[in-house]
Parts: structure tokens; sequence; C-alpha cells
């Protein structure tokens, strides 16, 4: 009784937040007056002409290409080169310091080298953004394998459940949550380095049309750019990660 | 039903950080008849698990030979481990249809379970199972893959007494429908004479057989614990060499 009425009352709670921000926001808005802030009316206007003229649909997909693009190339690659690790000692002494590094070279470095040495191209966009994520999964995905449950792999191997089924079966399901955390702090980072990579060398893009919107100082429109990308991140959040998610974690009590 | 052979002669742990090297098993031998049901009883620590992961070949760093069958270059093996070792993100079922070749007949697994007592659980995940119904759903796993030889190792350890009688006697119900080579081990000895054909003790350190014993109450008088308790009783005033082991 208590748990439906928590979970009736959780959307109830969320719904109200957003209100509270907006109401915070016109209030602030109201008070200074100012271009620098524009009233969430006025950014809506700008979100809705953006997109009639086609213009935020457009930079908005070629960013979320480049998005899937070096997402999907990092997380599989990290993926793999994680269980690799986690299942090799002497592998991940070796790779341990590489991985360090690579952890700590600020993502604005590696963007820059990349076009020095790629040519402002679209793959060397794209190899920035895996290399600065790539390690993030590797560490986390490292960090699962290394506490997979040796007594299951045991009865796997006695069992003679072949490779493919244990790790679809054992391996897969303990790596899951790991992964999930990579997934969302993924999400998060690449995206943010993404517009830099846009910024500093693309001729389109989100971050290439912040960088223009910065230069005239068009704060409705940046705005109005970044609640439509935060919200097809939200999008994919409640729409595809949560019900995965719930999925994997039905067998919990 | 199949014959094993198992010839140890020498396992070891390596000497690791503060603990010097250790003989766990020497010039170990022991043979299992087709369909016979051995227990092995010995002190805790003695190597008991140890052998029987080298048997399931999940210990290979010993010198000897373990034969299981003889036309089989890898034999089939049903492991009962002391945890159940259950996959949680499996329904007990999937759990067994797991280790079954593709295309069984489900009608195969619904007498297991039906024999089993466990028909109202299959669809259930094991965390929501009792200690005792997690262990059966182990045991029907091993009997499932219609084994060479079925290796247990104490499955009924910290279970409240009626639930291990509940379970042992269900467990006697499989086999004789299904005789399979067993390897059974416990502490307990009356456990052990209610079960077995043949009792081995083993010492520690390294492991080896000390005695070697057959049970000679008929299986249908075992259900009476008197008769249980008796044959314990002779077997500790002939071999007073076995309470040291217990």
């Amino acid at each position: 009784m208590q748990k439906t009425l928590t979970r009736k009352l959780i959307p109830g709670a969320a719904s109200l937040s957003v209100l509270a921000f907006l109401g915070l926001w016109q209030i602030l808005a109201m008070v200074l007056h100012s271009s620098n802030l524009p009233l969430p009316e006025s950014v809506a206007v700008v979100f809705w002409q953006a997109c009639l003229t086609g213009e935020l649909p457009y930079h908005l997909g070629v960013t979320l290409l480049r998005l899937v693009v070096s997402f999907g190339i990092a997380m599989s690659l990290g993926c793999a080169i994680g269980i690799l690790l986690g299942r090799h000692k002497k592998l991940d002494a070796f790779f341990d310091n590489w991985l360090v590094i690579f952890l700590n070279v600020p993502a604005l470095v590696t963007i820059i080298l990349c076009y020095v040495w790629f040519g402002l191209v679209e793959s060397a966009a794209i190899l920035a953004v895996v290399i600065n994520k790539l390690p993030n999964v590797v560490v986390t995905v490292r960090e699962g394998t290394r506490t997979l449950d040796q007594d299951l792999l045991e009865m796997a191997r006695c069992y003679r459940f072949g490779k493919r089924k244990t790790f679809v079966h054992v391996i897969w399901p303990q790596l899951h949550p790991f992964v999930m955390a990579a997934t969302r702090s993924g999400l998060a980072l690449i995206w943010k380095i993404i517009l830099v990579v846009e910024l500093l060398g693309r001729s389109n893009g989100m971050g290439y049309q912040l960088h223009l919107f910065f230069q005239m100082f068009d704060v409705a429109s940046i705005l109005a750019y970044t609640i439509a990308f935060v919200s097809v991140i939200q999008l994919f959040e409640v729409l595809v990660l949560k019900p995965l998610d719930k999925k994997s974690q039905r067998w919990r009590r | 039903m199949t014959t094993v052979e198992i010839n140890i002669d020498s396992k070891t742990y390596p000497a690791k950080s503060r603990a010097s090297e250790h003989q766990a098993i020497a010039e170990f031998k022991l043979s299992l008849n087709p369909g016979e049901f051995v227990c092995l009883v010995g002190p805790s620590g003695c190597g008991k698990t140890t052998l029987l992961n080298i048997i399931a070949g999940l210990d290979n760093d010993y010198q000897g030979s373990i034969s299981v069958g003889q036309q089989h270059a890898s034999p089939k093996i049903g492991y009962v481990f002391q945890n159940p070792r259950l996959l949680p993100w499996r329904t007990v079922r999937e759990n067994i249809e797991l280790v079954l070749p593709e295309g069984t007949d489900p009608a195969y697994l619904d007498t297991l379970f039906d024999v089993m007592q466990l028909t109202h659980a299959q669809h259930a995940y094991p965390e929501r199972l009792s200690l005792g119904m997690s262990r059966r759903v182990a045991i029907i796993r091993a009997f499932a893959i219609n084994p060479d030889v079925l290796l247990m190792d104490e499955p009924f350890v910290s279970l409240d007494a009626p639930t291990a009688r509940q379970v042992r006697e269900l467990l006697m119900t499989l086999w004789r429908q299904r005789p399979h080579t067993v390897l059974f081990v416990t502490h307990d000895l009356r456990e052990a004479i209610a079960l077995a054909d043949r009792l081995v003790f083993l010492s520690s350190a390294p492991m080896q057989v000390v005695s070697d014993i057959a049970v000679t109450i008929a299986r249908n008088e075992r259900e009476d614990e008197s008769q249980v308790e008796a044959f314990r009783q002779r077997l500790l005033n002939d071999y007073p060499a076995i309470k040291t082991l217990l």
C-alpha cells in the first residue's frame, strides 16, 4: 500500500520540481529584466522558430549522429578492453599506466592534437571523442570484471557452458550494472566533449551553432538549443535506459 | 553408470605470502564401481573439496590421473556444490535448461521437478527460494545432465535436521530411479551411513584413505534411525581411529 502510494507520488513530485524550476527562472528573469536571462516564453518562441526553419533539427541531428557513432565505438571497444584487462592480470599490469595517463589527459588537448595530426575532418572529431571516453569505460568495466563471481564461472565450466553461453548467461548479467554506469556517465561526458569538438573544428552541429550564438550574445538561442539537447538525452534515459534497467533487475527481491 | 578410478600422486598448494608450501593430497587411490554411492568422511580442510574439484576438471594442477568410464574423452560430471551456485538472474527452470542440450523434451524436466517436489517453484527466481529448495534445484541440475559421475560436496550442510532429512530422502528417491555413480562428501557419519554403499574415511595434511568400509545395512532398513545409530556405534567400536576424523 505504502509502496503503491509512493509510486503514484513520485511522478507528481517530478513534474512539480520542473514547474518550480520554471517558476524560479520566470521570477529571476522578471527581476533582472536583462537580455542575458530571457523569459522562459521567449526561449520557447526561439525554440519553436528554430524548429520551423529546420535549423535546430538539422544541427541537433548532426550532433546526435556524432554522439551515437562515438558512443557506440567507445562503449563496444571499452567493454572488450575492460573485460580483457579484468581477466588477464599481466595485461592489466602492463596497460594500467596507459589508462591512468589517458584518463588524465585533458579533453581539450586530445581534441587539438587530433585536429592537428589528422586535419579538421569528421574522423578526427570522432576519434577525439572516443579517446576521451574510452579510458572511462575501460576502467568501469575492468572493475566489474574483477568482481565476477568465480563460483559461478566454475559452475559454468563444470557444466560445459562453452564461451558464448558463459558470456551471455554468467558474465554479462554481472557486468550489466557496470556497463549501465559507464553508459550514463558516458552520455553526460560525451555530449559535452562533442560540443567542444564541434566548436573548435566543425562547420555544423550544436557546438558550432552555440559558438555563433555566443558571438552574437544570443542567450535565448543558446538556452533553446541546450533545452532541446538535454530533452533528447532525458528521453533516451526514460525510454531506453530505465526500461533496460528494470528488465535486467527483475530477478532481485 | 560408470567406473571411476582416482589416482592422485600429489596435490600441492604453492607457498603464498606467509603460508608455506602445503601438500593437500598424497598417494591417494580410490575406485568407484558403476552405480556405487560412496561417501567421503573426513575432518574440515582435509582436502575433500580439492579432490572433487580435481575430478570435476576445475583444478588441473596436480600429479596423477583421473579416469571416468572407458570411452569418454571428457566425461559428464554432475557437481552439487556446497553453495548451490544457481544463476540468480535466471528462473529455477532456466537454470536447469541451461545445462541441457537445446531441444530437450520439457517433459523430462517436469519429471525431475516432480520427483524433487519443486514443480510449484520452477518459475521463481533463486533468491526467493529457501536454502533447502535451492539445494534441491542444484541436485536436479546435477541429475539432469545424466552424468557419468555425480559429485556432491556436503549438500545438506547448514540445513536444519528435518529439512536435511527431507532433501536426503528426495535425493535417494531420485538416485533409485537414476542410479549414477556418486561421490558424496560429508562430516556427518549418520548421514553417510544412511546414504552410502561404502564409507571412505580420510586423514588430513596430506589427505589419505584411512579406512574403506562397506555399509552392510539393507537400504530399506536405513529409514529406521536406530539401525543407523547401531551401525555407527559398531563402527566407532571396531575402528577407534575414525573418532579422530569426525
